[in-house]
């Protein structure tokens, strides 16, 4: 068996043995017995709140950690990381202006609707402003959109028709798979599978890459078509993940990192494991954060960036070290 | 046989010709050396040969296809190219680097099928590469990458090698290592284009020299020929010193011409 196979199989394993624990894990903890013998109570929380919220950790926390593969191998940048398109401030501000509205009284899937359409709207805008400019223009571009979106939901904040619509815009917007159902999977779902599905196709030309763009071309890599691929691959999956959970940071900035000391550096070999890697680091984070009490549930996007922010610094120190 | 040609090929980039009027045509078994000052349209050149640049007008052709209409894949196994200063940008081995050659042949997903790893093998050695197999190509001194990297583009075994300054960086004995490697691969059969700011071994190796200047043709042939004091005089503005005799050309820059 190859290296990236162990790997890959021990992260795979690492996941089997999570799920469970996620769901036995909360403010109920349940026993598997509980479970086994069929108590009402236990079989609807677990099936009705705890299992759809463990679906959705492998699939965002995937979503994120494959995005992020293919975005460093893209850019060639260890730096990129999914956020970097605009989509998860355009899926936030999506998100915020259902919550604003008073929509997601009427309807609770009317947030993740809302924030899939913001998503949807950024990546379009993305796309126009940073068409036919290469990666950096379409880096710029998201920066700009990111902007855009972050100033309009400051605005929402500020206009906010009642302190209760603030709070849970702010509440929102600090990420979490609390409370999430069923109907959650099913709308962002289906967008993460086809953007998912569309970064995995692009692992050989992402190795063509690491010989930079001309050598790539000679090689017959079609590098805007690659592009195209990887940016809407990444904008769907990311969009729709950010959409249920709202801003859930560093995830895919440190996947692809965690993994290439293991399997070494070559872009396509990192895609299944970090993809793996992202969903274990969510489910296990989502776990933490129903463990870890002081008071109120400690949201996942803030536990998330806590643990990345170290982690980051370190990434900086190690730069500083090799480059020159 | 392959036979790559031009006729009448002018790439404009900014409105500026960078090459006008470029007609040649190169057969199996040459070693072609591109001379010509900086900024003579010689890298141009070669990327529009490789297929990469879309000529602006005229045509370029392999085996009187146009090499426009030929799709990217095929275009690939047909002929390798490496730009000048070629890069690695992650600490990929040496061994997964030269792999990279075989793009155009392996499927979207799944590993290296078991026969290519004897022929990464064998451009290995051929190469010298046997002992930095393993070592990332991120840390290999300068001869070391240039010599991964003709590994890289020689592994898919191309009928045509388009090569952009190949000896520039490179201490003599590399220099020569690469220069004989490359009339080699001319001599078995391979037609070999490569960009050359060295004359004297341009004139010594390779079997034809094709001269630019500011973007034109300025003389085509023999490199004996070809490379004479007028034309060097002419095209990089300096007068210079050709001696020897039969192959053991050797060319001495006086001073800057007048």
């Amino acid at each position: 068996m190859t290296r990236t196979a162990s790997v890959t199989a021990l992260l795979a394993a690492l996941l089997v043995l999570l799920l469970p624990v996620s769901l036995l894990a909360g403010r109920v903890w349940l026993s598997p017995s509980e479970i086994i013998d069929g108590s009402q109570l236990a079989s609807l929380i677990v099936s009705e709140l705890r299992l759809p919220r463990a679906v959705l950790a492998v699939l965002v926390g995937g979503a994120l950690g494959l995005s992020g593969a293919v975005l460093q191998g893209l850019t060639r940048n260890p730096l990129a990381e999914p956020g970097l398109l605009g989509v998860s401030m355009g899926a936030s501000l999506g998100a915020v202006l259902a919550i604003y509205f008073g929509i997601s009284t009427i309807a609770t899937a009317a947030v993740p609707l809302f924030g899939l359409i913001g998503a949807l709207a950024a990546m379009t805008l993305t796309f126009a402003l940073g068409r036919g400019g290469g990666t950096l223009a379409l880096i710029l571009a998201g920066a700009a959109v990111s902007a855009l979106a972050s100033a309009l939901i400051s605005l929402a904040l500020n206009l906010a028709p009642s302190p209760y619509a603030a709070y849970e815009i702010m509440t929102w917007l600090l990420g979490s798979l609390a409370d999430r159902s069923w109907d959650h999977v099913a709308l962002a779902g289906p967008f993460i599978l086809m953007g998912c599905a569309l970064l995995a196709l692009t692992g050989r030309s992402l190795n063509a890459l690491s010989l930079g763009e001309a050598q790539a071309a000679s090689l017959g890599v079609d590098i805007p078509r690659l592009h195209l691929i990887a940016l809407i691959g990444s904008a769907i999956a990311v969009g729709a993940a950010t959409s249920v959970t709202g801003a859930v940071g560093f995830i895919g900035l440190i996947a692809p990192h965690l993994i290439r000391p293991f399997v070494g550096y070559e872009p396509r070999r990192i895609l299944l494991p970090s993809a793996l890697a992202g969903a274990l680091l969510l489910l296990a984070a989502d776990v933490a954060t129903r463990l870890i009490r002081f008071g109120p549930e400690m949201k996942l996007g803030v536990f998330t960036s806590l643990i990345g922010i170290p982690f980051f610094f370190w990434l900086v120190v190690r730069l500083r070290k090799t480059s020159p | 046989m392959s036979t790559l040609a031009t006729s009448a090929l002018t790439v404009r980039r900014g409105g500026r010709a960078i090459l006008s009027d470029v007609s040649f045509a190169a057969q199996s078994g040459e070693f072609i050396a591109v001379i010509g000052a900086n900024g003579a349209g010689k890298s141009t050149l070669l990327a529009a040969l490789a297929g990469l640049i879309a000529p602006d007008a005229g045509k370029i052709t392999l085996d009187g296809v146009s090499v426009g209409y030929l799709p990217p894949r095929e275009l690939a196994r047909r002929r390798s190219y490496l730009p000048q200063n070629p890069r690695c940008e992650w600490p990929i081995s040496v061994e997964r680097l030269v792999a990279l050659g075989l793009t155009p042949t392996l499927p979207v997903f799944g590993d290296l099928p078991s026969s290519y790893r004897t022929r990464i093998g064998d451009v290995l050695s051929a190469c010298d590469l046997v002992p930095q197999r393993e070592q990332p190509a991120t840390t290999l001194s300068g001869g070391e990458l240039a010599r991964a990297m003709l590994a890289r583009a020689l592994v898919s075994d191309p009928a045509i090698l388009i090569v952009d300054e190949p000896m520039t960086g490179l201490d003599p004995r590399h220099a020569l290592d690469t220069v004989t490697r490359l009339r080699e691969l001319a001599r078995g059969g391979k037609l070999v284009l490569a960009s050359v700011h060295d004359l004297t071994l341009a004139v010594r190796y390779a079997t034809r020299l094709l001269a630019l200047h500011e973007g034109r043709v300025a003389a085509h042939g023999t490199p004996r020929t070809v490379l004479t004091k007028e034309l060097v005089r002419a095209i990089f503005a300096v007068e210079a010193e050709i001696s020897g005799v039969d192959g053991g050309a050797f060319v001495d820059y006086l001073s800057p011409a007048g």
